[in-house]
């Protein structure tokens, strides 16, 4: 089961015409383990997140998962029913802006039963029940069930998103900016919550974010990217307590003390 | 005779739409594109219905227009006046005799039989439309049979309201691929989509699109487990015929709040008054 890493990223470039949106990156994510990513805005991480999850045709390189059924396949030479099959089993992708993950004009209960409708849950009774237990575990009441993400406050429309993806038992989970536009109190909720879920459900994330206080507490490993490239990678506390590069310094140092 | 073309249509035209409709019953239940033609009346009242009728019409064939089920109202006189006069073919109101009927939102009581064409009005022959605004994304997940989020609709009607509060246009499973709206029948009818003789075509004129239920085509629609589809209609029988399996009409009678319900299908209501069936109503009207 160990034996392989669940996923292998070798040699992704993106360019937008002239100008790199990342270039060749490459790393292993083992089962369990969360990878952090942070950089300024523009050092590419985001297109790098959309490479990975298919949201985006990189130029080169080859993103292969471990899949449940059939091994390590490289999920760019996947076909599109594949790759959608994919993101809404194995992988679950919670966007910077709850909008962009979530159907505002669906209740809460329907938006945490979709991926379960699309994978071919045809029970309302049952379909409720998991939706009633995840709303549960993202500390969202049970009798919000029926109302419209319209009406949550934005981290509660965050944790819905949460939900959301998690619902059908992911093993791997894209964040891009989880806390973005939250105020600090329900960041740190937030961050408990994915922390607790993380452990327990010992999953893999990847969490691209330029709060360094995020990746401290959430992810095992680090990559810092600047201008397109990994200028430097290691386990969280050495990156950060030790930063080699100078941008890494640089970063590390810009970080306010309260 | 007049001067338009046999059925108003250019030969060029009814072409290009039977070219639409073979490919429309090779695949059941997939949208086909087509040049909808602007004819003389307004985008809703039957254009793409229209334009398919005038597409089939021989000059052997004997034609029946229905809206909501009635053959004497503005929307079918006038489409069955047209073709009167733009293809001189015979016209009939009883379901028995006709070989094509062009329908606005019903389907005949009278079962259908081999050799007859069904024509729907669609208005928005799109499923999804009102889920995913994109027709880029509804055609791809058309494509990939993507169709969790028709369940997420059904989900949501249920949340809200106890039950699959759809009545009309409810989603069907066309042959076990193509998730397709049967334009805005009752639910009632769309058990009759299914294994039916007859060929049905769906013709859309706004939206451009031709889509097609061959004959003894499987149609299912889509429920769940715990909720299964229900083909409803008003708990009375027809005040005027007595019927107690037919669709009906809620028609209000005066101020006081009284009201009777008939039969939406005249033929049918009409041919079992013939045969001397009675409702609540009509003994009475015999009486006086």
């Amino acid at each position: 089961m160990t034996e392989h890493p669940l996923l292998q990223v070798s040699d992704i470039t993106k360019t937008y015409g002239g100008r790199i949106g990342c270039a060749d990156v490459s790393f292993d994510l083992w089962p369990g383990e969360v990878m952090g990513i942070v950089g300024e805005s523009g050092s590419g991480k985001s297109t790098l997140l959309s490479c990975m999850a298919g949201h985006l045709a990189p130029d080169s390189g080859r993103v292969i998962f471990d899949t449940r059924s059939d091994g390590p396949r490289d999920v760019l030479a996947m076909n599109e029913p594949e790759r959608r099959m994919l993101a809404r089993t194995d992988w679950a992708f919670v966007h910077q802006n709850p909008r962009d993950g979530l159907r505002m004009g669906v209740s809460a209960g329907g938006n945490v039963g979709e991926r379960l409708m699309a994978v071919g849950a045809r029970h309302y009774g049952s379909i409720r029940e998991q939706a009633v237990d995840w709303l549960g575990r993202v500390e969202i009441s049970s009798d919000r069930i029926d109302d419209r993400p319209r009406q949550f406050s934005g981290g509660m429309q965050q944790r819905l998103q949460i939900a959301r993806n998690l619902v059908t038992g992911p093993r791997l989970v894209f964040m891009d900016e989880p806390t973005g536009g939250l105020d600090v109190s329900v960041q740190a909720r937030l961050l408990d919550l994915l922390r607790g879920l993380v452990r327990q459900m010992g999953l893999s994330a990847v969490i691209v974010t330029h709060d360094l206080a995020v990746v401290r507490l959430l992810a095992d490993r680090l990559m810092v990217m600047k201008d397109g490239r990994v200028v430097e990678q290691g386990l969280t506390d050495q990156v950060l307590d030790d930063p080699q590069h100078a941008y890494t310094q640089l970063l590390v140092s810009s970080v306010l003390q309260v | 005779m007049s001067d338009y073309n046999f059925a108003y249509l250019d030969e060029q035209t009814k072409r290009m739409i039977r070219r639409a409709i073979l490919k429309g019953v090779a695949v059941p239940g997939y949208q086909v594109p087509f040049a909808s033609r602007e004819m003389p009346m307004p985008y809703g009242w039957g254009t793409g219905g229209v334009q398919v009728t005038a597409a089939c019409l021989t000059p052997d064939d004997r034609l029946k227009v229905i809206d909501q089920g009635a053959d004497d109202t503005t929307n079918a006189v006038s489409i069955r006046k047209f073709f009167q006069r733009t293809a001189a073919v015979a016209v009939t109101e009883h379901t028995g005799a006709a070989t094509l009927i062009q329908t606005r939102h019903r389907i005949p009581e009278r079962p259908l039989i081999a050799g007859q064409i069904l024509v729907y009005q669609v208005p928005i022959p799109e499923p999804l439309r009102f889920l995913e605004p994109r027709e880029t994304e509804t055609r791809r997940m058309h494509a990939l049979e993507d169709y969790g989020l028709m369940h997420v609709k059904l989900y949501e009607d249920i949340a809200r309201n106890g039950a699959i509060a759809t009545s009309y246009a409810y989603p069907v499973k066309v042959e076990g691929r193509y998730v397709m709206d049967p334009s805005p029948i009752p639910k009632f009818d769309n058990p009759k989509l299914s294994g039916t003789p007859a060929l049905q075509l769906f013709g859309a004129g706004r939206e451009q699109r031709i889509y097609a239920i061959p004959p003894f085509t499987k149609v299912v629609s889509l429920d769940f487990e715990d909720y299964p589809f229900e083909a409803t209609k008003a708990p009375h029988p027809c005040d005027l015929c007595g019927d107690e399996g037919s669709y009906l009409d809620e028609v209000i009678t005066d101020d006081r709040g009284g009201r009777m319900f008939v039969c939406s299908d005249t033929d049918h209501c009409a041919s079992r008054q013939a045969e001397g069936h009675g409702g609540r109503l009509s003994t009475q009207g015999d009486a006086a």
